[in-house]
C-alpha cells in the first residue's frame, strides 16, 4: 500500500500489526456485523498515522471490501492518509495529530460507564506520541473516574519520527509512570500474539483502575533493513525493496 | 422598539434550559473543567451528580472527551470560559468536533471582554474567527435569555457539533416572548432603508439604542440580529446591501475574522456597499473593567450611530 501510494509509515506499520491482529481477531466485538452495532467495543487507533496496517486489519475484519485498500491515498479515496470515521467503516475517532486518541477513548469509557453498558474501550499510542500533554490529561481522568474498562496499548517501539525516544525527550520509566498515574500496568512482547491474547484475556488488571499494556515492539518488525531503522519511519519502499521485503515478510 | 432596562445574565437561561432538558434526556451530559460555578453548573450537579463530568483544569482532555461520550451515545455539553475552551483546544475542536462530525455542544461561557481586567489572556475576542472557518461546525451568539433557550434547543436538536458562545454581562430582553429562533437566520429587530446595523450577542442591544438615536436625526436603521454566524444569512446580507446601500457590523469580538469579516466576505461576494465595523481593533485590550473597555473600543451605541453616519457618508461618496 505504500509503495502504491508513495507516501506512508511503513515502519510504524510493522510494529502495531501484531498487536492490531490480537485486538480485532481474538480479543474486542469488533468488525464484521458488530460494525453498526451500538454494544460494539470501540477502539481508538491514536497513532492514526500507521494506517496502512489499521485499514488491512479493519478489511480483514470485513470493515469494507479488500479491494479499496488498492485506493490507499488515491485522489478521493475513503482511505485518507489519516483515518476518518465519516469515510470508512469501523473508523471510530479521526487522528493523525498525535495525543487525540486518548482522550477520546477517555470519553467513550465514560459513557459506558455512565449509561451501564458492558462494552469496551481499546487504544493504541505510539511511544513518541506520549510525549503530547493530552495523555496524561486524559490519564488522570481516567484514573479518577476508576475506567477499568478502558485499555491503553502503547506500541513501545522505541523510534519516533527522527530518532530513538530515550535520546529525544526521554519516556523512561513509562510503566512506572503510568502506575503513578493510577493506572494498572502489564508488559509485553508486542510480536508474540500467545503473549499478548494471555495479556488481554486478564482484563481488567485491577477493579476500579484503567489498564495500560506496554508492547514492547520493533519498528519495521519482520524487514531486515527496515527494523529498528528510524530513517524508515516514512519511507517509502522502492520496487526491489518492496519485493525483497515481502520475501522476508512471507518466509 | 425602546430597549427594556432590567438586565439579564444569559448564562441563567443556558443552565435552566440544560436542566429541564437532561430530565427528559438521560444522554445529556455536561462536562466542565474546573468551572462549575463560571458555567453555572452547580443545580446540574445537584440534579445529575452522575452525568457531570469534571475533567479539571485540562482543556483539550475536555473537548476529547466530549467527542468520546459522543460516539458512546452521549449529547455532551461540554462548558468552559470561551478563551481557554477555544483557544487552548482549538485542534481538538477542528479535529475531534468538526471534522469528525462529533454531536458535542461546546458551550464558551463569558466570551467577548467580560473578564474586564483580568486581561487579555482571558478575554475571548478572537473565538468566533478560530471557530467560523470550521466546516460543519455552528456558530451561535445569542443576544437575551430567550434567544439563549431556543439556541439551545436548536443546538440539541441539531445532530452535529455547536459553539454557543455565551455572555456574563448583563443583557436586556431585546426579543418579545414571541421570538422565534431559526437556526441560520438573521432576526430582523427594526425596518429601516438608510443603513443595516448587524450585531450579535451583547452589541444587539446597544445597536438597537443606536438605532434609536439615528431615528431621531432622521436616519431609518434597519437592526439584524445574527446570532448564528455559521451558516451565515448570506441573504439577508444580500438584501440588506441592495436596500440599505451600506452596513454597520457590531460585535463583541476582534473586528478581524469575526462577525465583520463574514459580513464583508458576503458583500463583496454579493453586492459591495461600505461596511464599518465596530468591535476590538487590532491590539489586546489595556487593564480596565469590562464597562470600561467597551467605552475605550466604542462598543457602545454612540460607537455604532457614529459608524453608521460614517457608513451612510461613504456611501453617499460613492454614488
Amino acid at each position: 500500500m505504500v509503495h502504491s501510494a508513495k507516501t506512508g509509515h511503513p515502519g510504524g506499520d510493522l510494529s502495531s500489526a501484531d498487536i492490531l491482529v490480537s485486538l480485532y481477531f481474538g480479543v474486542m466485538k469488533a468488525g464484521g456485523s458488530w460494525t453498526a452495532s451500538e454494544d460494539r467495543d470501540r477502539f481508538v487507533m491514536s497513532k492514526g498515522h500507521c494506517s496502512g496496517a489499521f485499514y488491512s486489519v479493519l478489511a480483514e475484519a470485513g470493515c469494507f471490501p479488500d479491494e479499496w485498500l488498492d485506493h490507499y491515498m488515491k485522489p478521493l479515496s475513503m482511505l485518507n492518509g489519516h483515518p476518518d470515521r465519516n469515510k470508512l467503516p469501523g473508523v471510530e475517532a479521526n487522528t493523525g495529530p498525535l495525543g487525540h486518541g486518548m482522550p477520546i477513548a477517555t470519553g467513550m469509557a465514560l459513557a459506558a460507564k455512565i449509561s451501564g453498558a458492558s462494552w469496551r474501550t481499546f487504544i493504541l499510542t505510539g511511544d513518541g506520541e506520549l510525549q503530547e500533554g493530552s495523555n496524561w490529561e486524559a490519564g488522570m481522568t481516567a484514573a479518577h473516574y476508576g475506567l477499568d474498562n478502558l485499555t491503553l496499548i502503547v506500541d513501545r517501539n522505541r523510534i519516533q519520527q527522527g530518532a530513538w525516544t530515550e535520546d529525544t525527550i526521554r519516556l523512561e520509566p513509562l510503566a512506572d509512570k503510568w502506575r503513578a498515574f493510577g493506572w494498572a500496568v502489564q508488559e509485553v512482547d508486542g510480536h508474540d500474539h500467545a503473549a499478548l491474547l494471555d495479556v488481554f484475556g486478564r482484563l481488567p488488571f485491577e477493579k476500579g483502575k484503567p489498564n495500560c499494556v506496554i508492547a514492547h515492539t520493533h519498528k519495521g518488525m519482520g524487514v531486515s533493513f527496515i527494523q529498528d531503522r528510524p530513517e524508515w519511519h516514512h519511507k517509502v519502499p522502492s520496487d526491489a525493496e518492496l519485493e525483497a521485503a515481502l520475501k522476508e515478510l512471507q518466509a | 422598539m425602546s430597549v427594556p432596562s432590567q438586565l439579564f445574565d444569559c448564562r441563567d437561561a443556558f443552565a435552566r434550559s440544560l436542566e429541564e432538558a437532561a430530565a427528559a434526556d438521560p444522554r445529556i451530559v455536561a462536562v466542565v473543567n474546573d468551572s462549575l460555578g463560571s458555567s453555572k453548573m452547580g443545580g446540574f450537579r445537584k440534579l445529575y451528580p452522575q452525568r457531570l463530568v469534571n475533567v479539571g483544569i485540562a482543556e483539550q482532555n475536555m473537548v476529547g472527551v466530549g467527542c468520546g461520550l459522543a460516539n458512546g451515545g452521549m449529547i455532551p455539553f461540554v462548558c468552559g470560559a470561551a478563551c481557554f475552551l477555544t483557544g487552548r483546544a482549538m485542534e481538538q475542536v477542528k479535529v475531534d468536533l468538526a471534522y469528525s462530525k462529533s454531536n458535542v455542544k461546546l458551550c464558551g461561557m463569558s466570551g467577548g471582554l467580560a473578564y474586564g481586567p483580568l486581561g487579555p489572556t482571558h478575554h475571548s475576542i478572537e473565538d468566533l474567527a478560530w471557530t467560523r472557518v470550521l466546516p460543519h461546525l455552528t456558530v451561535i451568539v445569542p443576544a437575551d435569555p430567550y434567544e439563549t433557550e431556543q439556541a439551545f434547543r436548536a443546538a440539541l436538536a441539531l445532530d452535529g457539533p455547536v459553539y454557543l458562545r455565551l455572555s456574563r454581562m448583563g443583557v436586556p430582553n431585546v426579543h418579545g416572548e414571541d421570538h422565534r429562533f431559526q437556526l441560520g437566520r438573521a432576526t430582523k429587530l427594526r425596518e429601516g432603508r438608510d443603513v443595516t446595523l448587524i450585531a450579535n450577542g451583547t452589541m444587539v442591544c446597544r445597536a438597537l439604542e443606536a438605532a434609536q438615536q439615528l431615528e431621531l436625526e432622521g436616519v431609518q436603521a434597519r437592526v439584524l440580529n445574527m446570532a448564528t454566524l455559521r451558516p451565515l444569512d448570506t441573504g439577508a446580507i444580500a438584501a440588506a446591501a441592495e436596500e440599505t446601500g451600506c452596513i454597520v457590523t457590531a460585535e463583541e469580538h476582534s473586528i478581524h475574522g469575526g462577525l465583520g469579516g463574514a459580513v464583508a466576505e458576503a458583500v463583496t461576494a454579493t453586492t459591495p456597499v461600505p461596511v464599518r465595523m465596530v468591535g476590538v481593533p487590532d491590539a489586546f485590550a489595556p487593564t480596565g473593567s469590562v464597562g470600561f473597555l467597551f467605552e475605550h473600543f466604542g462598543l457602545t451605541a454612540a460607537g455604532i450611530h457614529d459608524a453608521a453616519l460614517e457608513a451612510m457618508r461613504r456611501k453617499s461618496r460613492k454614488c
